[in-house]
């Protein structure tokens, strides 16, 4: 076999590659579904119609795809600059508990305020997070995707220190915090639903990312940095100020993704308070290609399958974990469709 | 120069090891390869001489089974064959060093020579060793077969990659542009294996595009010309003149330009300047230097003897052990790119790929590399601003550009020098520090480059010109100066300095000025 580079295809190939991967994931998922024993027309119409068939169901796929969308742009975000960020699982935690410590001790002050104040908390625990790998990076050379992965377990038993201990519900001897105060939850905006604010929060994110990535001096000198940090440094931009900066803001959107999951979805903080939406981030931003609107529809595209595959599996007898399984083929898919976009492939027989 | 005038062909019993007819080959629309006729003959070696571009890359990279023809045809020891791999050339035992090497960085020179040539399953190690001395010692290849490849300096990876080949049994071996990479004293060595292997009855075809090379190395000289032969001939019946007039349809320009009228104060200083190379050994060492605004000031010297540390030190890149620079007469604070730019140092880097540009970004990005914080409004960027800066350089620089927003990568070498050139020189610099800035370009983007130095100095810049090239230093500089072993060996006006005086300080002998 040989591989060799291809010369560069044209915008709308690589515009179409996402959603040919997208459609060879959902095929390709046909093989364990069969496997599993189920009917392949029922399965996917299923799965559809449980994601997307009723206004509740849309509104909760919705609700699931907030999360995704704040660790999907934190990982591409990240990516981006070359700052391997595989951390967003910890980063998440780490917002989720600062989100939980303000909601539970609410200061008397305005709701807006103190919504204000636990996004604020959120989004600087989870950016602090991600500044430590960073830190070693710059300073050391430590490699950031070994730090930034380590650093997610040593947050999940932080946090479970803190829920056998000091942040504790009174009383019980689950790893379970007290309730967040009313104060500091997220409305609702549409009715019979959990439709909250944190989705709004992520679609504004979603813009603030695109705006400052395509517009600011900070975002030029970022994707500098992320093609060829030398050639950055000799032109005078400061690489590791950078690299810091892009940490803070990645792991500060990891955070929110927490933020929203304690005050909007849970209200309290509990062990399992992420099923790995840190994790799924990275393969989000990769299905997005790292563009922040790739990377909210890819994280609705997840989303439909996490929510959908509830509802196959209710009717099917499909297991639940199924959309892992898509989601483990939706990234060796992109991969793969990202290999024969730049490379060209040629069978030779020996 | 001259070479040994002992022919190891005669025309009368030459016997022909390649054969190609015909052969076409295009990109898209781009034409690389118009039918061209190519034979090689078995002993020999022939030089194939063009500009960046003629196709002499391509011709190889189809005998070498990389691309294939879209039409021709090719005949090795007279027998027809289709190449549709390396692995396919490969058993014809022809053998390629590309411009850039294919080596694992962390394997030794052992296990990079055997890489995919083991036949069966276990792999003789006793064996394939005493096959790699054998090899070192019949052509002069020496490597330590044990030194990881990553430690050694870039001749020495190409005498793995030349290894690599003949230890695959490689009786044709095609080098591209090996001599790009090499300083002059690698590049005899090199020589001297490539007359070994032709001794022994190997043909070697050499891509080059520096005549003096191809003048002492080659028998005979195929030269391409926008994709086709332009002209073939022996090398005794030629001369670099003709070769030149051949290779880019006109007279290069051999005469000197005329030295600086105007010298001013020193505007760039180096005092007692030590800096250390990536091994933590002293590259430069205390060494001091002024240039005059409105002069260039022509380093010349065996690549490794520290310019490569020196320029990076003056860059900002590297921080220096001891001394100071000083530009205008204030120093420049160590190891800070930004203030160098700031008090108008454009700089060239010798790697442009690595160092100077950002080859997944646009043009336009690149431009604004070192300025983009002036286009800068409430931390935003002033993209219409930008564009405008962009098109008006890629105009007067005559950048050929599909636009502004077009990938770097895109752009041919000489066009992505001249990025780098409207960069650096159209914000008035007031010293130019441009480390080989024409290696690898064509005739016609080197005399641009040249052009554009010559216009900075009319400006009143002080420019230092750290460059391999003996030729380009005696055309440009005011002053040169030579580099040894860290240190300046000699300084002289070129008015009076000889080639011969330069080349002694460069191998090290130091004889006061005749």
């Amino acid at each position: 076999m040989i591989v060799s580079k291809r010369a560069p295809l044209p915008g709308w190939i690589q515009l179409l590659v996402p959603v040919g991967a997208v459609l060879a994931t959902l095929l390709l998922s046909a093989i364990p579904i069969l496997i599993a024993g189920g009917d392949l027309w029922l399965s996917y119409a299923s799965l559809f119609k449980g994601a997307l068939g009723t206004r509740y169901n849309f509104l909760e796929t919705c609700v699931k795809a907030a999360p995704l969308t704040f660790t999907g742009l934190a990982v591409a975000f990240a990516f981006r600059a070359k700052f391997w960020n595989i951390g967003a699982e910890g980063q998440l935690l780490a917002g989720a508990i600062a989100a939980a410590w303000v909601g539970i001790y609410a200061p008397p002050l305005p709701k807006a305020l103190v919504l204000l104040l636990v996004c604020a908390a959120g989004f600087l625990a989870g950016g602090a997070w991600a500044t430590i790998p960073a830190l070693l990076k710059t300073k050391y050379r430590v490699d950031d995707v070994v730090t930034t992965l380590l650093l997610n377990y040593v947050m999940w038993h932080l946090m479970g220190y803190l829920l056998f201990g000091p942040l504790q519900m009174p009383g019980s001897s689950w790893p379970r915090s007290p309730a967040v105060a009313e104060i500091a939850r997220f409305p609702v905006l549409l009715i019979r639903s959990r439709f909250h604010l944190g989705i709004v929060l992520a679609l504004v994110a979603v813009l603030v990312v695109w705006f400052v990535n395509s517009k600011t001096v900070f975002g030029y000198q970022s994707r500098a940095v992320g093609v060829n940090p030398r050639a950055a440094a000799f032109g005078g931009i400061n690489v590791n100020a950078v690299i810091m900066k892009t940490a803070l803001l990645s792991g500060g959107l990891a955070g929110l993704a927490g933020v929203g999951e304690v005050v909007a979805i849970h209200f309290h903080l509990l062990m399992d308070i992420s099923p790995g939406f840190g994790y799924s981030g990275i393969v989000i931003a990769m299905l997005g290609r790292l563009h922040p609107v790739g990377t909210v529809l890819s994280a609705f595209f997840f989303s439909v399958i996490i929510v959908g595959a509830q509802s196959m599996s209710r009717l099917t007898g499909v297991p639940t974990y199924i959309a892992e399984v898509i989601q483990g083929m939706a990234l060796i898919v992109m991969l793969i469709a990202l290999l024969l976009t730049e490379y060209r492939v040629k069978a030779v027989r020996d | 120069m001259s070479r040994p005038d002992t022919p190891r062909t005669h025309l009368e019993e030459r016997t022909p090891v390649v054969e190609m007819r015909s052969i076409r080959k295009t990109f898209l629309d781009v034409v690389a390869n118009r039918d061209v006729d190519f034979t090689l003959y078995k002993g020999e070696i022939c030089a194939l001489l063009g500009e960046n571009g003629a196709g002499k890359t391509t011709l190889m990279n189809i005998l070498f089974g990389y691309y294939a023809a879209d039409s021709g045809e090719i005949r090795i020891g007279g027998e027809k064959v289709s190449l549709s791999s390396p692995r396919d050339a490969i058993t014809r035992r022809i053998g390629m060093v590309h411009q850039h090497f294919t080596l694992v960085p962390s394997q030794t020179v052992l296990e990079n020579t055997v890489v995919g040539s083991c036949g069966g399953f276990f792999l003789d190690m006793g064996k394939a060793r005493r096959k790699l001395l054998e090899l070192q010692r019949r052509f002069g290849l020496h490597v330590d077969p044990d030194a990881p490849v990553w430690t050694l300096p870039i001749g020495g990876q190409q005498k793995v990659e030349i290894l690599k080949a003949l230890y695959r049994d490689a009786r044709i071996l095609i080098l591209d542009e090996p001599t790009a990479v090499l300083a002059p004293l690698e590049t005899m060595e090199l020589f001297g294996t490539l007359r070994a292997l032709a001794a022994e009855g190997c043909s070697v075809v050499f891509i080059s595009h520096k005549l003096y090379e191809v003048m002492e190395i080659a028998d005979r000289v195929v030269v391409l010309s926008k994709g086709s032969v332009a002209a073939e001939r022996e090398t005794r019946d030629t001369d670099e003149r003709e070769l030149a007039n051949l290779m880019v349809g006109r007279e290069l320009a051999v005469q000197r330009h005329s030295g600086s009228q105007r010298r001013g104060d020193p505007a760039l200083e180096i005092r007692s300047l030590s800096v250390k190379n990536d091994k933590e050994l002293e590259a430069v060492k205390e060494l001091s230097l002024a240039i005059r605004s409105g002069e260039i000031l022509g380093m010349a010297g065996v690549s490794g003897n520290g310019q490569r540390e020196l320029a990076e030190a003056l860059f900002g890149l590297r921080v220096p052990d001891g001394g100071d620079v000083l530009l205008g007469g204030e120093p420049l604070p160590p190891g800070r790119p930004k203030t160098a730019v700031d008090r108008k140092m454009a700089r060239i880097p010798e790697d442009r790929m690595t160092t100077g540009l950002l080859l997944e970004l646009t043009v336009e990005e690149n431009l604004v590399l070192e300025n983009h914080a002036s286009f800068r409004s409430f931390g935003m960027l002033d993209h219409a601003a930008i564009g405008r800066h962009a098109d008006r350089l890629i105009g007067e620089f005559g950048i050929t550009t599909d636009g502004r927003r077009a990938v770097a990568r895109t752009l041919s070498g000489g066009n992505l020098q001249k990025i780098i050139l409207a960069r650096e020189l159209s914000a008035s610099p007031r010293a130019v520090v441009a480390a080989q800035p024409t290696r690898g370009l064509d005739v016609g983007a080197i005399e641009y480059v040249h052009k554009r130095i010559l216009e900075a100095r009319e400006s009143g810049a002080a420019i230092l010109l750290i460059s391999e090239d003996l030729d380009e230093i005696f055309l440009l500089a005011d002053r040169i100066a030579v580099m040894y072993e860290g240190r300046i060996m000699g300084v002289a006006e070129r008015d009076e300095a000889s080639r011969e005086q330069v080349g002694l300080w460069m191998s090290g002998v130091n004889e006061p000025c005749a």
